[in-house]
């Protein structure tokens, strides 16, 4: 058993990791709440974002902080488009289909990665983002820190804006009620598009948050699916407070596994976790009945 | 069947029989086991995928645990590889039941299922990766000796023939399928199961046992994979290619259908190799697949197979 | 052959269904009946066993079904169709109706038998190739009611089989029901339509509010103020009688 500050670390460090996987489940289950459709493209347009990031910093000189405004709106460009052309055409059918639509866009997209990009992974070294910060007898690197404060500042600022903003009011309308909605005269499509497009735009502050700190390759994307939709169904699909919740949460597990079961099994833990909740309480701790 | 589809069938076969004697290369006899081979697990997935309609993303599960089974049998036991053979696919089978009872028990249908066969997979994948018995990230080594007696072949055209055997065996699994009880039961699933159950379908047994069904296919074909590439490791066992793979070749054939894994890795296989001959790089194969299986899903629910059939439909609406 | 005692079943704080009695005797055809929302369609599921009841029984053909499956239900020969129709949407109508017929026949060749007699019983042998997905209303309707039939039932829950349907398409399903009838089989029918329940049954039961509050003869049923109140509105009965049956 590991000594209590290197559980304390262990612990701190996860809530770290965790804001950012907030971030990302909260762009998965503001589509879900919204679209209710199951995302499966969602890592690898993190991926493209995180290439998105990398490129800005090595090849412009862009800080990956400063870059955040452009990569996330350029993520909700990208989104907005491809629920347009590709998802939202195809939005109406069953659920498998969704599933299997965006399952072809994830491959699409993660080869073309590996076709443009080839297979080595790329990190980039930002200076001040490593240097470490010191809480109490802790230590942690800048880039973790800002990670945390501006994931929570992001998502409290998106929370904000779907409650008192009109276009806000209108997502959460149609999310309600879409027969409703169309009838009282809002454009149900265009809301559809810009619901998904702002859940890949979170994808884009994401990138840029992570970068600093973790690698990107074509396979990256892998990764983050079963973390996210670990997260999102952790906390009930849908739900924004349970995306919050999940995402710490998952961050915990997933750090504390590592600590407890070492590199390899530790990794288990996102996956029995999935597996459980699904299998006891398949509405999330948070989530609404099905 | 009519007259016409037998001499289909027929022709079809004594094609398959004697296409590595006409092939020109090892090469190519090697593409065709693996399009056969292909064949075989798509339809291991077809009969969960497509006949009962229960999508999985991680069908890679049963074809692992078949392949570690009879892999630990033969290389760490000394058991003769085809005695294990049957093993594995019990394992897969195993495998099979035990999710499916687990998933199905807590009523996870459509993306909920799929994701939790994922999640599986993957939790597979890591304990293989961490396990002693399994030799952890190293994977096991099948020390080479080519016998016959040894499940191991100098000339590929035999291990084309046991793909063969293998193909053969699974359509005709999917055949009875489409003429069973059974089979229907698990259609009347896909379809609506509130129906299914209202007409006194056991809908938890009848799915339960697909899953083990399509299990112990998939698990057999972990076998084969092994016993011809004498390696395996945690990534190749139970990484999420293989599930892609089996779900696109299914897909894009036209699930739920007889032939349809076959035509969709025969097609498949063409796309590959084209791909491969016209760029060395890596990634533009799957790019393509990838857009068929959108094209598939949002223009041809039926898949390939589905042009043939309409092409048939509308013949016979002219005759009559 | 069914008794139905004290059957509850509260959605939330809403008792759907509240203390329902119910006894269909074999042979008979039996009708339920009652305004929009009065717990019909749940009362069926309940019975059928695809909600848990909260309290009470369900007894058919003297074995206690309470809270069975409803495949075990079905197998015990007690079959529903829905409301909502609930087709097998890709299949042929032949598939459709087979699936029910493979409950009572293991070989391929008698099922198909079956189901083909049984479509054409109802009216529906030109239809056989046809994918259900594909069929009108008035056909999916009767395709809910040949895929029952095919199980050979002794009891049927038919639930409004006639809504939406117009009126020669309602005297042709009232042939087949009765005729169903006259092959030996019990039948429990929901109906929003009266008129096709007063031509029908024999005897009629009113829900509302999740209670029976009438029982009888179709014609004592219409007569009843306590039905015309809860199909009309309060105090309807009373402005009916009031205006001397004008209008």
């Amino acid at each position: 058993m590991p000594s209590f500050d290197i559980l304390l670390a262990g612990i701190v460090n996860g809530l770290a990791a965790g804001a950012v996987y907030v971030l990302v489940a909260v762009g998965l289950t503001l589509i879900y709440g919204v679209l209710h459709i199951v995302n499966f493209a969602h890592g690898s347009l993190l991926m493209l974002a995180m290439y998105a990031t990398y490129f800005l910093f090595a090849k412009a000189g862009v800080d990956p902080y400063a870059a955040l405004p452009v990569v996330a709106g350029g993520a909700f460009a990208l989104g907005y488009v491809l629920y347009r052309g590709v998802v939202g055409r195809f939005a109406h059918g069953k659920d498998e289909n969704i599933l299997l639509i965006t399952l072809g866009l994830s491959i699409v997209i993660d080869n073309l990665a590996l076709f443009l990009f080839t297979g080595d992974t790329q990190t980039i070294d930002v200076a001040h983002a490593q240097r470490m910060v010191e809480f109490g007898p802790l230590f942690l690197p800048r880039a973790k820190v800002i990670a945390f404060a501006a994931a929570l500042a992001i998502c409290a600022a998106l929370g904000l804006w779907m409650a008192r903003s009109d276009t806000g009011k209108a997502i959460r309308a149609v999310a309600k009620e879409r027969q409703g909605a169309r009838l009282v005269g809002i454009d149900v499509d265009h809301v559809f598009a810009v619901s998904y497009g702002i859940g890949i735009a979170c994808l884009g502050a994401a990138a840029c948050l992570l970068m600093p700190s973790f690698y990107v390759s074509p396979s990256s994307g892998h990764a983050f699916v079963l973390i996210a939709f670990t997260t999102v169904v952790l906390g009930g699909m849908g739900s924004f407070p349970g995306a919050l919740a999940g995402g710490f949460a998952i961050g915990v597990i997933e750090s504390l596994g590592g600590l407890l079961l070492g590199e390899q099994l530790g990794q288990i833990g996102i996956s029995l976790a999935f597996i459980l909740v699904l299998l006891l309480r398949p509405t999330g701790l948070f989530g609404a009945r099905r | 069947m009519s007259a016409r589809a037998r001499l289909l069938l027929a022709l079809g076969a004594v094609a398959a029989l004697a296409l590595p004697l006409v092939l020109p290369s090892n090469y190519a006899v090697n593409v065709a086991v693996m399009i056969l081979f292909s064949a075989f697990l798509g339809q291991a997935w077809n009969i969960a995928g497509g006949f009962a309609g229960q999508t999985s993303f991680g069908h890679v599960v049963f074809f692992g645990t078949g392949a570690y089974a009879s892999t630990i049998l033969h290389a760490t036991w000394g058991w003769n590889p085809w005695l294990a053979w049957p093993m594995a696919a019990l394992a897969g089978g195993a495998v099979g039941l035990g999710i499916g009872a687990l998933a199905f028990r807590a009523g996870l249908r459509g993306s909920y299922f799929a994701l939790v066969t994922l999640a599986f997979a993957e939790v597979f994948r890591i304990l293989a990766n961490s396990a002693e018995f399994t030799r952890g990230g190293l994977g096991i080594l099948i020390k080479a000796d080519a016998r016959a007696a040894n499940f191991q072949f100098r000339d590929p055209a035999w291990f084309y023939y046991v793909a063969l055997a293998l193909v053969a065996a699974s359509l005709a699994i999917a055949w009875w399928l489409r003429r069973s009880r059974f089979g229907a039961q698990l259609a009347a699933i896909r379809e609506n199961e509130d129906a299914a159950r209202a007409l006194g379908i056991d809908v938890l047994r009848a799915k339960t046992l697909c899953m083990g069904i399509s299990g112990a296919m998939a698990g057999a074909g972990g076998t084969f994979y092994a016993q011809k590439y004498l390696y395996i490791d945690p990534t190749i066992a139970f990484g999420v290619e293989k599930s892609v793979e089996m779900l696109l070749v299914s897909m894009i054939g036209g699930a739920g259908t007889v032939f349809g894994p076959l035509v969709g890795a025969v097609a498949l296989g063409f796309v590959g190799e084209a791909t491969r001959a016209l760029t060395s790089a890596q990634g533009l194969g799957l790019v393509v697949y990838g857009i068929i299986l959108v094209a598939i899903v949002a223009r041809l629910p039926d898949g390939l197979i589905g042009l043939f059939a309409r092409r048939a439909a509308r013949r016979g609406g002219r005759d009559a | 052959m069914l008794e139905v005692r004290g059957l509850t079943r509260a959605f939330g704080g809403l008792k759907a269904v509240d203390g329902v009695d119910l006894d269909v005797p074999e042979g008979a055809i039996v009708g339920l009946i009652g305004p929009n929302g009065a717990g019909k369609t749940t009362c069926f599921a309940a019975i059928a066993g695809f909600v848990k009841p909260d309290a009470g029984s369900v007894r058919f053909a003297g074995a206690d079904v309470t809270g069975r499956e409803p495949h075990v239900v079905a197998r015990a020969g007690m079959v529903r169709t829905f409301q909502i129709t609930q087709p097998f949407a890709r299949l042929s109508v032949r598939e459709n109706v087979m699936v029910g017929a493979w409950l009572r026949h293991a070989r391929r060749a008698e099922a198909e038998a079956a189901a083909e007699r049984v479509a054409r019983a109802v009216g529906m042998g030109a239809m056989l190739d046809m994918r259900a997905g594909d069929l009108t209303v008035a056909g999916r309707k009767r395709l809910e009611l040949a895929r029952a039939l095919a199980t050979s039932p002794r009891l049927l829950l038919l639930d409004e089989v006639m809504a939406g349907l117009n009126p020669t398409e309602v005297a042709e399903i009232v042939g087949v029901v009765r005729s169903i009838r006259d092959g030996g089989v019990t039948i429990l029918l929901i109906e929003h339509v009266m008129q096709a329940v007063v031509s029908l049954a024999e005897q009629v039961h009113v829900l509302n509010q999740g209670r029976i509050i009438a029982r009888g003869t179709p014609a004592a049923i219409v007569a009843d103020p306590a039905v015309v109140e809860a199909y009309l509105g309060h105090g309807a009965a009373a402005r009916l009688a009031g205006g001397g049956g004008g209008g």
